[in-house]
């Protein structure tokens, strides 16, 4: 278990985390969310005992990250932002010295070594230089340097930055495998990731908290949960149609987006008007060319949130 | 593997994995020879001892040392390493010791390459070979204090440049703390215990002692002091770094 208490960062007068508290149980895969400058790295940095903080403490798996630095950063497998590593080593020798700064000794060191090249697939470029290695191979060696002596708690600071879709796909698929009996905190400002990986999401924005729930929650949140799009096959119809679906008991308001004449009934609150749309659709007649529903957009929730727009 | 060891390892590697290594020992080699035979009188001395080339070893160290002191730190901080390294189960001073060790066994390295001109010299006439071998000694020490000097340096920055020209004006302090022009603006409003332990402080006193074949245990204590004290400084800035 992970335990914050009151974690606060001071940069001089700049407060970049702010009395943070918060607990992540093993199995949980909490996706820290936030606009850059949020103070998303330095609460990583906190946790994962590079930065000692100004104010709280953190505990990992029982160990305190200052009094028992050693011990909780064993249990840690951490890739900091931007996955730094030797450039002038080969991936090899890079995750070699890792295996043995980590005591990771006898048969278990070259089976931990090949799991890693196996699940990383860094057969190929094992031996070349990390400076020749392009930005995907880099980031997976530090993936790799990171699970090496398979953690209990995994802290991931935008694993998937700079990948291509595949290798996103990859290292998400990763994550999943890995996230049944581990802690896995990950920073990302990718939503898709979020909906991918995670199971619990933590908006940080000024260093503070500002919502902390799973993603299906925060989805509910959105005004375009349960909202209902549609097209007419004859668009000059439309601003009849919006006027009969206005008046729906289930609609609080309507939109229509000008760009491709879609139409957009936004619900009132825990109610689904699908069903009254497509009754009343089939009652008067119209041809839609196109109907569905609206899942939450994580994305306008996370906007509304962290004040970056009004939704 | 213990922690000292797989720092220390690591740092090795990276040294031979760059021209930084083979850059660093022939140019120590070179210029070594070239004060040796061209200022130092080795020829016309008329003497069979390596004086001449211990002597500029002070000088070589100044301006080749912290050349090789500044990345320790500095560069780790540049590329972002320095937080992969201190999130390792290792503790500040494993990490800090592998580095110094490594740097020092390097030095140490490129010294024992000079083993040419100990050859020559036996060659040339019947030395005291105890005498060069405590001034190897002796010259192997004061390189370690000019490291240690240096690493405590680069860890107080992420700027190299910045490292060395530090590193190289706190060094030429110790180098000459014994000597009129350091001590002369002192003299007068300051006790004199206070003059004679700066004085104290000079590489070059023990150095030259040490060289001249007088292992005297104060001479050790003193180098073993220095280096133990800038080491322990090099840790506490880290971890006054880690907190602010």
């Amino acid at each position: 278990m992970i335990n914050c208490q009151g974690l606060t960062k001071k940069y001089g007068p700049l407060v970049a985390v702010n009395n943070l508290t918060f607990q992540v149980q093993p199995g949980e895969v909490l996706g820290f969310l936030g606009p850059n400058g949020a103070g998303k790295t330095t609460t990583m940095r906190l946790i994962a005992g590079f930065l000692t903080p100004t104010a709280g403490k953190v505990s990992v798996c029982g160990f305190d990250i200052e009094t028992q630095a050693t011990e909780a950063k064993r249990m840690i497998g951490y890739l900091p932002e931007g996955a730094p590593s030797y450039p002038e080593m080969t991936a090899r020798s890079f995750l070699e010295f890792i295996a043995d700064s980590r005591r990771i000794h006898g048969p278990n060191r070259l089976h931990r070594l090949n799991e890693v090249y196996r699940l990383l697939h860094l057969e190929h470029v094992l031996d070349q230089k990390i400076d020749t290695l392009s930005k995907g191979y880099t980031r997976r060696v530090g993936l790799a340097q990171a699970i090496l002596h398979d953690p209990e708690v995994l802290i991931l600071d935008e694993p998937t930055d700079g990948l291509d879709p595949n290798q996103k796909y990859e290292v998400r698929k990763l994550i999943n495998k890995m996230s049944e009996s581990k802690i896995i905190i990950i920073s990302t400002h990718l939503l898709e990731e979020v909906d991918a990986v995670c199971n619990r999401a933590i908006i940080i924005s000024d260093g503070q908290i500002l919502a902390d729930d799973t993603p299906k929650n925060l989805e509910t949140r959105s005004k375009f949960y349960n909202a209902v799009s549609i097209k007419l096959s004859n668009p000059s119809q439309l601003n009849v149609v919006r006027e009969a679906i206005d008046s729906l008991s289930e609609v609080a308001n309507t939109e229509i987006d000008e760009h491709n004449n879609q139409l957009t009934a936004f619900p009132n609150k825990g109610k689904v008007p699908l069903e009254a749309i497509t009754e009343l659709g089939a009652a008067k007649g119209w041809q839609f060319s196109e109907l569905h529903l609206e899942s939450g957009r994580l994305d306008e929730v996370f906007r509304t949130i962290t004040g970056g727009e009004a939704a | 593997m213990n922690g000292v060891l797989a720092i220390m390892c690591r740092e090795l590697r990276s040294y031979f994995a760059t021209p930084l290594a083979y850059v660093f020992i022939v140019i120590f080699l070179v210029l070594s020879g070239w004060f040796t035979f061209n200022f130092g009188n080795f020829y016309n001395g008329g003497q069979a001892s390596l004086a001449a080339f211990f002597n500029y070893h002070p000088w070589l160290y100044l301006f080749l040392v912290p050349a090789l002191s500044m990345r320790l730190w500095a560069e780790e901080r540049k590329t972002g390493t320095i937080e992969l390294l201190l999130t390792l189960p290792l503790e500040v001073w494993e990490s800090v010791a592998g580095k110094f060790f490594a740097s020092w066994l390097f030095t140490g390295m490129a010294l024992f390459f000079t083993f040419p001109i100990w050859i020559t010299v036996n060659y040339l006439g019947n030395p005291d070979n105890g005498v060069i071998l405590a001034a190897y000694l002796g010259s192997l020490l004061m390189a370690g204090g000019f490291l240690a000097i240096g690493s405590f340096i680069s860890a107080t920055t992420n700027n190299q440049v910045i490292a060395f020209i530090l590193t190289v004006v706190v060094c030429f302090i110790f180098l000459l703390a014994g000597f009129q022009p350091m001590l002369s603006p002192l003299v007068g409003w300051v006790p004199q215990i206070i003059i004679d332990s700066i004085a104290s402080l000079s590489f070059l006193t023990h150095f030259s002692s040490i060289s001249k074949g007088v292992i005297d245990l104060r001479d050790l204590v003193y180098f073993a002091l220095l280096i133990s004290t800038f080491l322990y400084a090099n840790v506490l800035t880290l971890n006054i770094k880690k907190g602010s």
